[in-house]
């Protein structure tokens, strides 16, 4: 047999400890931070019902319109329509608009914070040199890890969903907020600053617009992480299209399996194109120098 | 007014080191360590070293320089996008380098304004908004300040194109709006850092023109930056040469054409077309009774004639020609052979 590696030190009272403290913090604070999460379950939880009450046709009309003001292309409402009766037909809607509510809450959710974090992160070196080990870490673990804490903090539900998909998709808006503030030209920063702009005039009418395309690519993968997490969120009890992918493999039943992830994958290609068309619009202007 | 009654602008010891710990090496920077050993016992690397300068208001005062001379780096100091190591910079009578955030924002908002190389427009602004934003950033509200802009945008020739974008522009049509955004906030002192170097020639030569013309009626004091004689020698009432980091010499174009100061500065003049910078008046011999013994018909000149439009006054006649100045009174002569000595440096 080959030798073992040596046990220098006592990994067994480092995970005890590690386990033991976090027992503490949950034992301690997990009722508190539940009722301090409440106000974001219901928010979810209006917009899922909202969406789900809403008649299909609008919602579909809706989002034909939002492609075709982004896209300007018809052929891409019609397909957006196309998929979006797809899902409908296969009888996935209302688990679709539970996945698009997951996704948009967690989505929004992730922006608001990832933002001023990447802002943050622009304006110090420092900050940035200690994040950017920390987003390559949280974009590198595996996704179940993320579940196990929130489970352990709220049970399972939708509420460590939520949270568990807005901690592995926020890196990317915080990454790319950061870099597309830093590559700002730095001409235009000297001339806003040379006109006498205050640091947050110079952040609102320089460096957010200018970053901004580089900033909506960021939303946009963030959005595409949010979605790929919500069949994995769904085994803790997010429901949605995710949910009865796990069910297609419980009962091992291959047609409910293959007709949900479709519908993943339709809902994929909306958003993408949508967030994608938006984001080439907020470049238009933006080629100066090239 | 003589110049040093007038001082806008006073450069005082001006040093700025960058690196690490720029205080640490100043000793050896007054020493006078070369840029070179400093860089490379120190790491530190000198942008400008001591310099002093008195700049009379209204004045047109440029700064040349080769690449990497320091020209960007001291004129980042007039409104302390830069700050420097030691010296200071009084804009009337007032250290700029002693100023507080506050004061300091106010200074930029309403005595200094800048014209930037690459332009540097906002270009998710229009044309109107991007004149304006000087003024739109103070506070001034909207109506006012587009008024305000479009009579700048109106002074350099822009009009009907106030709701383009920067990128539907020539290059020369978004300096001009660069030019009218650094206008529009009335300051007195206007910054330009090669504002038409990044210009092809003849729009250039329009640029150079425009100022001229528009400087003709604001009087303003414009300091501004090219690594070009002929452009220097064009615009500017008075030019101070960069090497280094160091100032070489200051003075009016013609004294420098006429007496470079070192051997640097020497190399500049030399490519330069001599008979279309010199004027008449700065080459005529001093009249001495001479003039009596001239015939009635000699031609005369202005003395403030440039020497290529001289040739001709100088072709008729006898060779011999009178300066003479505004009020046509006789200053000096020139002759075929000082006109040609002066031609050949
Ligand atoms: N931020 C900086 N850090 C280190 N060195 C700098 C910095 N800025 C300028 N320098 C150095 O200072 C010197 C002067 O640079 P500066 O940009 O002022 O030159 P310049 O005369 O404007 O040249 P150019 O004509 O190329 O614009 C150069 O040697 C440059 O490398
Ligand atoms: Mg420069």
């Amino acid at each position: 047999m080959a030798e073992n590696f040596p046990e220098l030190i006592d990994t067994r009272a480092l995970r005890i400890g590690i386990d033991d403290g976090f027992n503490w913090v949950v034992a301690n604070y997990g009722e508190a931070l539940e009722i301090a999460f409440l106000p974001v379950l219901r928010m979810l939880t209006e917009t899922e019902r909202f969406l789900q009450w809403l008649p299909w046709y609008v919602v579909l009309l809706a989002l034909c319109a939002l492609t075709f003001v982004t896209t300007r292309s018809w052929k891409a409402a019609v397909g957006v329509a196309a998929m979006l009766f797809l899902i409908g037909l296969t009888g996935m809607w209302d688990a679709a608009m539970a996945t698009i509510a997951l996704m948009l809450i967690s989505t929004l959710l992730a922006v608001i914070l990832g933002i001023p974090i990447g802002i943050a992160m622009s304006r110090s070196d420092t900050l940035q040199a200690i994040s950017l080990p920390v987003l390559d870490i949280m974009q590198t673990m595996p996704i179940f890890v993320y579940l196990i804490p929130f489970v352990m903090l709220f049970g399972p539900g939708k509420i460590p969903a939520l949270l568990a998909t807005i901690v592995f998709a926020i890196p990317p808006v915080i990454r790319l907020t950061n870099l597309g503030i830093r590559q700002v030209d730095a001409e235009v920063i000297e001339a806003v600053t040379a006109f006498g702009a205050t640091p947050r005039q110079r952040l609102f009418t320089a460096q957010i617009p200018l970053a901004l395309p580089t900033i909506m690519a960021g939303v946009n993968q963030t959005t595409m992480m949010a979605l790929s997490m919500v069949v994995i969120a769904s085994m803790i009890g997010a429901g949605g299209l995710g949910y009865q992918v796990l069910q297609g493999i419980q009962r091992l039943e291959v047609s409910r399996g293959l007709l949900a992830g479709l519908g993943i994958v339709f809902l994929a290609i909306i958003f993408d194109r949508i967030a994608q068309a938006y984001g080439r619009r907020s470049q238009q202007h933006l080629n100066l120098g090239d | 007014m003589t110049d040093e009654q007038n001082i806008k602008i006073k450069v005082d010891s001006i040093c700025k080191v960058f690196g690490e710990d720029p205080e640490s090496v100043m000793d050896l920077v007054h020493q006078g360590i070369s840029k070179s050993d400093l860089l490379e016992q120190t790491g530190h690397v000198i942008g400008i070293r001591d310099v002093s300068l008195d700049i009379a208001g209204g004045q047109t005062f440029v700064i040349m320089g080769l690449s990497g001379s320091g020209k960007s780096t001291l004129i980042r100091h007039f409104n302390r996008l830069i700050e420097p190591t030691a010296g200071h910079i009084l804009v009337d009578g007032v250290d700029v380098v002693g100023m507080n955030q506050r004061e300091l924002k106010e200074f930029r908002r309403s005595k200094v304004s800048m014209v930037f190389q690459r332009f540097a427009l906002l270009p998710h602004k229009t044309v109107l908004d991007n004149v304006s934003y000087g003024l739109f950033i103070s506070g001034m509200n909207r109506k006012k300040a587009y008024d305000h802009a479009m009579e700048q945008i109106s002074l350099v020739g822009l009009d009907g194109f106030e709701n383009h974008y920067p990128t539907q522009l020539s290059g020369g049509m978004q300096q001009r709006v660069g030019l009218a955004r650094a206008l529009a906030t009335d300051a007195e002192v206007l910054l330009m850092d090669e504002a038409f170097s990044a210009l092809d020639p003849l729009i250039r030569n329009d640029m150079q023109s425009q100022l001229k013309e528009l400087q003709a009626r604001l009087h303003k004091t414009i300091v501004f930056i090219t690594h070009d004689l002929d452009e220097a020698l064009r615009i500017g009432d008075k030019i101070a040469i960069l090497k280094d980091g160091e100032l070489r010499q200051v003075g009016t174009g013609t004294q420098i054409m006429l007496h470079p100061a070192d051997d640097y500065v020497e190399r500049f003049v030399r490519d330069v077309n001599r008979s279309r910078v010199l004027t008449i008046g700065s080459i005529a011999e001093p009249v001495d009774g001479a003039l009596e013994g001239l015939p009635a018909d000699t031609p005369r000149i202005r003395e403030d004639t440039m020497l290529d439009e001289g040739f001709r006054a100088l072709a008729t006649g006898s060779g011999t020609a009178i300066v003479v100045d505004e009020a046509a009174r006789p200053v000096g002569v020139v002759t075929p052979k000082t006109l040609l000595e002066a031609l050949a440096g």
